[in-house]
């Protein structure tokens, strides 16, 4: 019998995936469906005073047209809106609630029609007027308002004393863009009322998530709701939190009684969360041997003027350097704008960007190769905390990484480095991110011809869930992988946490093997009652399942196979249903980690900037699915080319407004923009973080990968341009 | 607060054009429909004939999710009316696959995991099979270039390449 863990197994959800069968949120075509389509407002802050829906309804097709003053009943409380991510501090927005508007195209009406091209042509009739207030939407005019909110990490030391004391110090402010995720599929839901009871098929990250929140909007009991999203076309923290045309959705659907779809279009997309524009202030401190005696890093995000959203982007050199004294401080601004939100490595890819261009910038103030300054000051614990890690396999990364990238060749001169007409330059920085496991519960029904379905409510948006979880149930439950069907993405599946900050993996799969266990017991029992039973003296703990057989582990020879101990048993099916066992690990630190190497051409006479290659060593304890896991670092490399050189969502601060709320002005990477990406793995072991030693890989390939690109920027054309994205402008007059 | 449904019925004009009668042999099958001329190819293969293979990413001709073979080229299908192609031949990525066997470009995409979410993987496979025919792609480099029309937002791009590589290789 093949083991399955570990292996490069091709998807297999893939062959839904390629023939178009895999059906995602916006296309259960029901009888009777009703197309929603949504007005948006075109003022950032202020009051609807009027919205004139007659000459939209006169038109033939419109069945109605939901305003905040024509719909039905939703909650009135703040708690009622509460979803499992929604920010501590704050009121979250109500989707077609009252008459304020707090951001540009936040929704003011929904027309609902027979089909989607005569929705969309009477939106364009529906007249709103305002009463404006005064917005704003610039960061940068915003930072002296900013407040700090609380951080975990206290300060040590005192770091504005070692800073001033220090033999070499830099300082330097660096900037991140607002950023919008651009999933491919567009956000959309599908609503319908039968009785009482609904259903949902939503585009989100956590079908339970929307589930609890339709049930607190719509003052539902859970069991009169369910929500599915059994594919989901990329998600990258834009799904965690239930988006408005989910509510749009079951409002309409509850208002005509028939099935209605509310799709947003992708300019709409650009009024949900986004990655808040940071500054971030690096201020390192350094004795002439290369050893860090100062870190100070603050940062000041966006979030909106009705919820405090903020993430962790300071504190993470705490995890890999050494320094006796350290600060940390972020801070808040308000805008007018929707509430950002958690996208890929939320804190991480922003503060590890910056911390890891100011280490780049310090080695070369010292006059210290940087691999070799991060080597120096590398930290075996988690500096804040004190507490040892897991593991940490962050020093093979460097060296496996320069390896196979051949950094002993790098000429450290900047400008030294050429190909015919461009310049080459090579960069690093270090990635970090958390190894967290959340409460996970999985269902598996064991039939007597051999097969097994394994179900939790988890959603798979493309991260290979429901590969991983076949391949890990088809080797504790000794099957071959064909034989075990995953079933995902339905509320009313056993519990399991939002698809998120990398915790999905070592959850679900370490409930796999608690049930898979309570299988092999209840499969032992039943053996032993089989006369002369092999197991007849065996222990739960002194028996697998292999092959088909539940086997002793003491004498291989003693063997019985599952369908005759079934059979024997008279039972068709064991169902068990159980949570991961985990117990709060006090005293471990638990990260991924990664080294990241980046070389850029950059066109002397144009700017061009391109990313030839980049080599990621990633050390993040077992890998479950080599094919799978590869491609997750890959496309985490692939968005932090974007991050480095082409993404940034553009304000005219005169209207409030997103300037290129598309996704041709919106620069994404395309293919011709990416060349080699080579993924490493470091053999990792890790015993105690979790049974199974599973870290997750979802926002790990993103951090330090931007950082990669500047320093390797500035190392082809000695131009340190520190606020993303670089490009060909800020590059172009080389000095 | 004024409930659904009790708003007085206004007088619905006729704004709407009329709808025409067209013939599209989709996947193989000649298939009938009236539609609107603003309905655009896209729309009237997910929503008409519920070929939701096809995915519609931006509506503006800017991502490739849409794109189908017409009468064996690649096209967006979103910044195409259906009307205009009254007669043609439509592939989608559900006729691409015959009698169960894949595509040799689906087998590809599988094998070298050239898609994570699969919301753009039918518009990079038709756009892969449109590609090939066309017969101007050597090159690892002429692929990105010529792929440069279908965005893959979780970037399996280098995949996509080797997957079109392989496809091309045996046929």
């Amino acid at each position: 019998m093949a083991s399955y863990i570990g292996t490069a197994t091709s998807r297999v959800d893939g062959r839904a995936k390629v023939t178009g069968e895999a059906k995602y949120a916006g296309e259960f075509n029901l009888p009777g469906l009703v197309y929603g389509q949504v007005v948006g407002s075109t003022i950032a802050k202020g009051r609807i005073s009027l919205v004139d829906t007659s000459e939209a309804m006169r038109v033939r097709g419109v069945i109605d047209i939901l305003t905040h003053q024509h719909r039905p009943e939703m909650a009135d409380s703040d708690d009622a809106y509460k979803d499992d991510t929604a920010p501590e501090k704050g009121s979250p927005y109500r989707p077609l609630y009252d008459d304020r508007i707090l951001f540009c195209g936040q929704p003011v009406a929904v027309v609902l029609a027979e089909d989607w091209e005569t929705a969309r042509f009477a939106a364009s009739l529906v007249r709103v007027e305002y009463q404006r207030e005064a917005h704003v939407t610039d960061l940068h005019a915003q930072r002296g308002e900013a407040f700090a909110v609380e951080k975990p990490e206290k300060p040590r030391g005192n770091a504005e004393k070692a800073f001033a004391a220090a033999d070499v110090r830099h300082e330097a402010e660096y900037f991140i863009p607002t950023e919008h995720h651009n999933p491919m599929e567009l956000f959309g839901s599908t609503a319908m009322w039968e009785d009482d009871k609904l259903t949902v098929y939503d585009k989100t990250q956590g079908v339970q998530n929307v589930q609890r929140y339709l049930c607190g909007v719509f003052d539902l009991k859970p069991d009169a709701v369910r929500v599915l999203s059994p594919y989901m076309g990329g998600g990258f923290g834009a799904a965690l939190r239930p988006q408005y045309q989910v509510v749009l959705a079951v409002l309409a659907a509850r208002a005509v009684q028939r099935p209605v779809r509310v799709v947003l279009t992708r300019e709409q997309m650009y009024a949900l969360g986004y990655r808040p524009a940071t500054i971030e202030r690096l201020a390192l401190g350094a004795r002439s041997g290369g050893t860090l005696d100062a870190i100070m890093h603050e940062a000041i995000a966006v979030t909106s003027q009705f919820e405090e959203f903020s993430r962790n982007d300071t504190g993470w050199a705490d995890l890999l350097y050494t320094s006796p004294n350290t600060k940390f401080v972020h801070k808040l601004a308000r805008l007018d704008v929707p509430t950002s939100s958690d996208m890929r490595a939320p804190g991480a890819a922003t503060g590890v960007y910056a911390l890891e261009c100011a280490m780049d910038e310090l080695a070369i103030a010292l006059k210290i190769d940087p691999v070799q300054l991060r080597l120096q000051c590398y930290s075996d614990r988690d500096q804040n905390t004190g507490l040892p890690y897991s593991s940490k396999q962050l020093r093979e990364c460097y060296g496996q990484g320069s390896a196979a990238f051949g950094w002993e060749k790098r000429n450290p001169e900047p400008r030294s480095m050429r190909d015919d007409h461009e310049l080459v330059g090579w960069g690093m920085a270090t990635g970090v991110w958390e190894a967290l496991q959340m409460p996970a519960a999985v269902r598996i029904v064991l039939t007597a011809n051999g097969h097994a379905e394994v179900a939790t409510a988890a959603s798979d948006i493309g991260t290979g869930t429901y590969t991983i979880m076949a391949q890990v149930a088809a080797d504790m439950l000794g099957l071959p992988i064909d034989n075990i069907s995953v079933k995902l993405g339905d509320s009313s599946l056993p519990q399991s946490p939002l698809e998120g900050g990398s915790w999905i993996a070592a959850s679900v799969c370490n409930a796999i093997a608690t049930t898979a266990h309570a299988v092999r017991k209840e499969l032992l029992r039943l053996a032993k009652r089989m006369k002369d039973s092999p197991l007849a003296g065996a222990a739960a703990d002194d028996v697998t399942l292999a092959d088909g057989k539940i086997v002793s582990t003491k004498d291989p020879g003693q063997a019985a196979s599952i369908a005759s101990v079934m059979q024997h048993g008279k039972v068709e099916r064991i169902e068990r249903e159980e949570s991961n066992t985990f117990t709060e690990d006090k005293l471990h630190a638990r990260n991924a980690h990664s080294a990241v190497f980046a070389e850029v051409k950059v066109d002397e006479e144009l700017g061009v900037i391109r990313v030839t290659r980049v080599v990621n060593a990633v050390a993040a304890g077992r890998i479950l699915n080599l094919k799978t896991a590869r491609s997750q670092i890959m496309g985490s490399v692939v968005w932090g080319i974007g991050m480095a050189l082409h993404e940034e969502t553009l304000y005219d601060h005169h209207f409030g407004r997103v300037m290129n709320a598309n996704i041709a002005e919106y620069h994404v990477p395309v293919n011709a923009d990416v060349h080699d990406i080579e993924v490493i793995f470091v053999d990792e072991p890790d015993e105690t973080i979790n049974p199974l030693g599973i870290k997750g890989l979802g926002e790990i390939g993103i951090v330090g990968v931007a950082a990669a690109i500047a320093n390797a920027v500035y190392h082809a054309t000695g131009k340190r341009v520190r606020d993303l994205p670089i490009t060909l402008d800020k590059v172009i007059q080389f000095e | 607060m004024a409930q659904p449904g009790t708003a007085e019925p206004l007088r619905q004009t006729d704004v709407l054009p009329e709808k025409i009668q067209i013939t599209l042999t989709v996947n193989g099958t000649r298939t009938g429909l009236a539609v609107a001329p603003w309905t655009t190819l896209l729309d009237a293969l997910r929503d008409r004939l519920d070929l939701t293979g096809t995915k519609k990413g931006c509506d503006h001709g800017q991502c490739g999710a849409c794109t189908v073979l017409v009468d064996g080229r690649r096209i967006n299908s979103c910044l195409t009316l259906a009307v205009m192609k009254d007669g043609a031949e439509v592939t989608t990525v559900e006729g691409l696959a015959s009698n169960g066997t894949l595509h040799p470009l689906q087998q590809a995409f599988i094998d070298h995991d050239a898609f994570q979410c699969g919301y753009c993987t039918s518009g990079q496979i038709c756009s892969a099979a449109g590609l090939i025919a066309e017969g101007k792609a050597r090159t690892a480099d002429e692929i990105r270039e010529l792929m440069s029309g279908n965005i893959c937002r979780c970037g399996a791009y280098p995949n996509i390449v080797a997957a079109i590589q392989q496809a091309m290789e045996r046929s």
